[in-house]
């Protein structure tokens, strides 16, 4: 009897050192860990999560450094997070996906070379209907937009190559590589806007700086009535 | 002779004192009478004509849409407007009513001699004004035309007097769809899972019937209304971009990465989040719009360029009253 328990122990111990010695391990064995029950053998899809051969590392990158995949239930919205796999793991992974299918690298754009105007009328365009003009996220029916104040150049590169969840994706018909510089030169701006007013109030809009405007225009007329007015002495 | 002479004299003096109060018998005031103030009234009187006179402003400036700052304009007219009746009512308060300190409150009113004290208590209360008719016709005229002018946003609800130029649009058979930079879209640049904005070629970029979304679904989903076989030439949909309930751009496509546990694709109009569906003629799925956005008929032209078939399938633009069934011309 005690054997047996003993032999219990040493397999939850092993169970819990499991995570750890994936690190060792190669794309395909954490793909066959993490991945492979909604995705598929191979990448060949299942009901439950959609096809990986041929989206590329630029998709496998996107959706593991952001924290989107792995998902803890397929219905889920993927949001941004802290990945549970380290930067080598997620290297391994991305290679292991790109070796899946044709699909398209890891996209190196140079916001520096970008011009600001430009990426603020092509955000505008593009862009602003869903993630606000300062890229500070709202809602689309059905699912959250999120901020991009975390988005890395590369990430917002890759967002708009490939088109997240229920982003659309931008191809370079629309947004060519030289645009696509300035967009992101002017989501990196947006992340620290000069407040001319000097408050920023969340930059959410005309809404809670109209409530400010009332709470102060408020007290104003409260201390004119105070002193057009006179109080009958009791 | 002299009967007729007494006749005369006798009607100069009616007519003459016709219209004259009688003289009103002598006795105690309820209110202390308070001095005239000719000086104070003509005030009055200025600041009830400068309301008037802003309110007026603000009408002419919201039916002139071609000034500079139109809008900053109309605030400061209203704001003027309300600042100068406010500046009346406060120097009519303190310098033309006539007040008393009272030890206590005045006695509830219940039996109706005390019901005449009040009366006779506002009527004197009013006894240093010399011109109160004058006072009231200013303050009347003020009023009426702070009332026309807070009336006159109303007029935006909808088009009032000429509502034709909302349904023409520069759509006709054979006319080319062009992107924002003016250049032809052809059948083969419009890819699946994105969406692309649309001008008809030619026209005013500004004009409400012009401007479109394009998207590109696949075959087997599409499931458009009975009557549009053919409007979706391999796959692609054209629909007005303006909403049909506020007149905002549908600037929002929601595409699934995976559909089978993601929501089904949709135009989404920013403002309000009206929902259409891009495979059932944008038949509205979720939000305040009353209708469909009108579809567009293209057909692909002899070099791969989309064209128009035809004109839209129903109104454009937003609801406004009695809009929603007429065809556009």
């Amino acid at each position: 009897m005690r054997g047996v328990v003993r032999r219990l122990l040493v397999l939850a111990a092993l169970a819990l050192l499991a995570p750890g010695a994936a690190a060792a391990q190669s794309g395909s064995g954490l793909y066959a860990e993490n991945c492979l029950r909604c995705h598929g053998p191979g990448g060949s899809g299942t009901p439950r999560g959609p096809r990986l051969r041929g989206v590329g590392a630029i998709s496998a990158d996107l959706y593991l450094r952001t924290g989107y995949m792995p998902l803890r239930s397929p219905g889920d919205q993927p949001t941004r997070r802290r990945s549970p796999f380290n930067p080598q793991q997620i290297d391994a992974l991305v290679a292991y996906v790109a070796s899946l299918g044709k699909g398209d690298p890891v996209p190196r754009p140079h916001p520096e070379r970008g011009s600001l105007p430009v990426g603020l009328r092509l955000f505008t365009e593009h862009c602003a209907g869903c993630h606000q003009v300062l890229g500070e996220g709202g809602y689309v029916t059905g699912a959250r937009v999120p901020p991009l104040e975390h988005a890395t150049a590369t990430q917002i590169a890759e967002a708009v190559r490939v088109g997240p969840y229920l982003m659309p994706r931008f191809p370079k018909t629309q947004i060519t590589d030289r645009e696509l510089d300035s967009l992101i030169a002017y989501v990196e701006w947006a992340k620290h806007p000069d407040d001319r007013g000097g408050w920023a109030i969340g930059h959410i809009g005309p809404v809670p700086e109209g409530l400010v405007a009332w709470l102060l225009a408020g007290t104003a007329l409260v201390a004119v009535c105070v002193v057009i007015g006179k109080r009958n002495e009791a | 002779m002299k009967a007729l002479w007494r006749w005369i004299v006798a009607a100069i003096v009616l007519l003459l004192g016709r219209g004259r109060r009688p003289p009103r018998v002598e006795h105690e005031r309820l209110v202390p009478a308070g001095k005239p103030s000719p000086r104070a009234e003509f005030l009055v009187l200025g600041l009830f004509g400068a309301t008037a006179a802003c309110a007026i402003a603000f009408v002419v400036v919201y039916a002139i849409e071609s000034i500079p700052h139109q809008t900053q304009f109309l605030g400061l007219s209203l704001g003027l407007a309300f600042a100068f009746l406010a500046a009346a009512l406060i120097l009519i308060a303190h310098r033309l009513v006539v007040t008393e300190e009272l030890e206590e409150d005045y006695p509830v009113p219940a039996h109706p001699a005390e019901q005449e004290a009040l009366m006779e208590l506002v009527e004197e209360s009013g006894g240093r004004m010399t011109r109160k008719r004058l006072l009231i016709l200013g303050g009347g005229a003020a009023g009426a035309a702070l009332g026309a002018a807070l009336v006159t946003p109303a007029l935006s609800l909808g088009p009032a007097f000429e509502i034709a130029p909302f349904f023409r649009t520069p759509w006709r058979r054979g006319v080319r769809l062009v992107d924002e930079r003016g250049r032809p879209l052809h059948a083969s640049d419009i890819l699946e899972e994105t969406f692309y904005t649309a001008y008809a070629e030619g026209a005013d970029r500004e004009d409400i019937g012009s401007p479109l979304v394009v998207v590109r679904l696949r075959a087997a989903d599409l499931d458009l209304p009975a009557g549009r076989e053919g409007w979706a030439p391999r796959g692609i949909v054209a629909y007005s971009k303006i909403c049909t309930h506020a007149g905002c751009a549908v600037a929002l496509y929601r595409k699934p990465t995976f559909p089978p546990v993601e929501p089904r694709p949709a135009l989404v109009c920013p403002c309000h989040y009206s929902t259409f569906d891009p495979a059932r003629g944008a038949k509205v799925l979720y939000g305040p719009a009353g209708r469909p956005l009108p579809q567009l008929p293209l057909l692909v032209g002899p070099g791969g360029e989309l064209r128009a078939a035809g004109n839209f399938s129903g109104a454009v633009g937003p609801a406004w009253w009695g809009v929603r069934n007429r065809r556009p011309s």
